[in-house]
């Protein structure tokens, strides 16, 4: 199995980077490509972008946001948010950005997954939920749908979707620890990657959801301090998790 | 300054790889033209698309003729992901697909741990971790260095193909690349 992911996600809206962000020690404030270089440097193992307006007018400038990010960033980046037709995963992907992220769109219409993962393969295709009370949350967690979350990832998979990021709507923003039982449950039922999200409010947590999955997703505990994200990796690593190794952060 | 093509399968995201040529104060285009790939430094075939659809193109340009030419004449080839895929005779992908076929060996899907294989890992013998992102992966002959079990490199002739992406690697994949550009 390949080496633990740390993966900073940021909210972007209006082309800018919004939600959280201490944005201490960056010149440009919410500049979305100058914050993926610094999370680059720092460490971070890859990227996600969640277009939180994500309205159609809004594609034009995330379009320009992903291919500015691409032209910078050395490390993969998967973005989220907006992606509701081939076309749209179309010009994301050919703007720079290495996968897509569905989330409502895909729970409309799974064939959505499949074509997507026909034309740039499963590893082009995440596939996000929401998930409480056994249940798929969608809309940023204020629909509740009747799909049931084990069945829609294995389901999502199936057609295509080479990874889960999977978010406990119960455990996001309250920064006691990912929801490990939920993430050991989907892992167990699918054959792909799973990326744990929501949760994180300490190293020992990252390493708990790391110790059981492929992946992290990790918002305000670094974005409350971007330049304390080397520092966070060692603590993980500490406790045993081995991410890969930096040597230009030696 | 170095002139690289980076070889257009007609789809998929060739911005990456130009970036990091670009950073590395190489110049690049982007073609699937016989006469360009044939007259240049070093040719790219980067790691983008599905192996049918990208076959498709390069029979139907005259760009998977022109790379076999190129290869004779000892002219270096970097294959990536896909591209160093494609090079094999053969891959089961999309129901088998016949490659370019400069060295010989297959690619087969991978039936061990997660599929697709997503993330860094260290490769050996050199001891770098670099990205990957691979479902199918090169049974080889020539194979130079290993990840994990799986053959990562394969050498022959002037050809040098890798699964993981330079592109996305970080310091260790920008290194790689210079190692590439050096010699041309």
């Amino acid at each position: 199995m390949p080496l633990a992911r740390l993966i900073p996600c940021l909210d972007v809206a209006h082309g800018r980077v919004v939600k959280g962000v201490n944005f201490v020690g960056l010149r440009d404030v919410g500049d979305p490509v100058e914050l993926a270089k610094f999370y680059s440097d720092g460490g971070a193992d890859e990227l996600v972008f969640l277009d939180i307006t994500a309205t159609p007018e809004e594609s034009a400038t995330m379009t320009t946001v992903v291919a500015d990010v691409a032209d910078v960033l050395e490390i993969p980046f998967t973005v989220g948010g907006g992606v509701r037709s081939v076309e749209d995963a179309i010009r994301i992907i050919e703007s720079g950005a290495d996968r897509v992220s569905l989330n409502s769109a895909a729970l409309a219409d799974p064939s959505l997954i499949s074509a997507i993962a026909r034309r740039y393969g499963s590893q082009a295709v995440v596939v996000a939920i929401d998930a409480g009370d056994g249940v798929v949350h969608t809309h940023g967690g204020r629909v509740v749908t009747a799909t049931k979350t084990i069945p829609w990832a294995v389901e999502a998979a199936s057609r295509g979707a080479g990874e889960i990021l999977l978010t406990s709507i119960s455990h996001d923003g309250r920064r006691e620890g990912f929801d490990l039982v939920l993430t050991a449950a989907v892992r167990d039922a699918v054959s792909v990657p799973v990326i744990a999200s929501g949760g994180a409010g300490s190293a020992a947590h990252v390493a708990d959801a790391l110790r059981i999955t492929d992946a992290a997703l990790i918002a305000s505990i670094v974005h409350e301090n971007p330049a304390g994200l080397p520092g966070l990796r060692r603590e993980i690593q500490d406790l045993g998790i081995q991410l890969r190794p930096m040597r230009e952060l030696i | 300054m170095n002139d690289v093509v980076v070889v257009d399968y007609g789809a998929g995201n060739t911005r990456s790889v130009r970036a990091a040529l670009a950073h590395l104060g190489a110049t690049s285009v982007v073609s699937c033209d016989p006469a360009v790939i044939t007259d240049v430094d070093l040719v790219i075939l980067p790691g983008v698309g599905s192996a049918r659809s990208a076959m498709d193109h390069l029979d139907s340009t005259g760009a998977a003729q022109a790379l076999r030419d190129r290869f004779e004449t000892g002219a270096p080839i970097l294959g990536i992901c896909l591209g160093m895929q494609l090079a094999l005779e053969h891959s089961d992908e999309d129901g088998g697909v016949d490659g370019i076929g400069l060295l010989s060996g297959s690619v087969h899907r991978m039936t061990e741990g997660r599929v697709p294989r997503l993330g860094w890992a260290t490769v050996e013998p050199w001891g770098d971790a670099y990205y990957f992102a691979h479902s199918y992966a090169a049974h080889c002959p020539d194979g130079v260095a290993t990840s994990e079990g799986v053959t990562v490199a394969v050498e022959r002739g002037s050809f040098f193909g890798v699964q993981f992406h330079p592109e996305k690697s970080g310091t260790a994949g920008l290194a790689f690349l210079e190692r590439c550009l050096s010699p041309v």
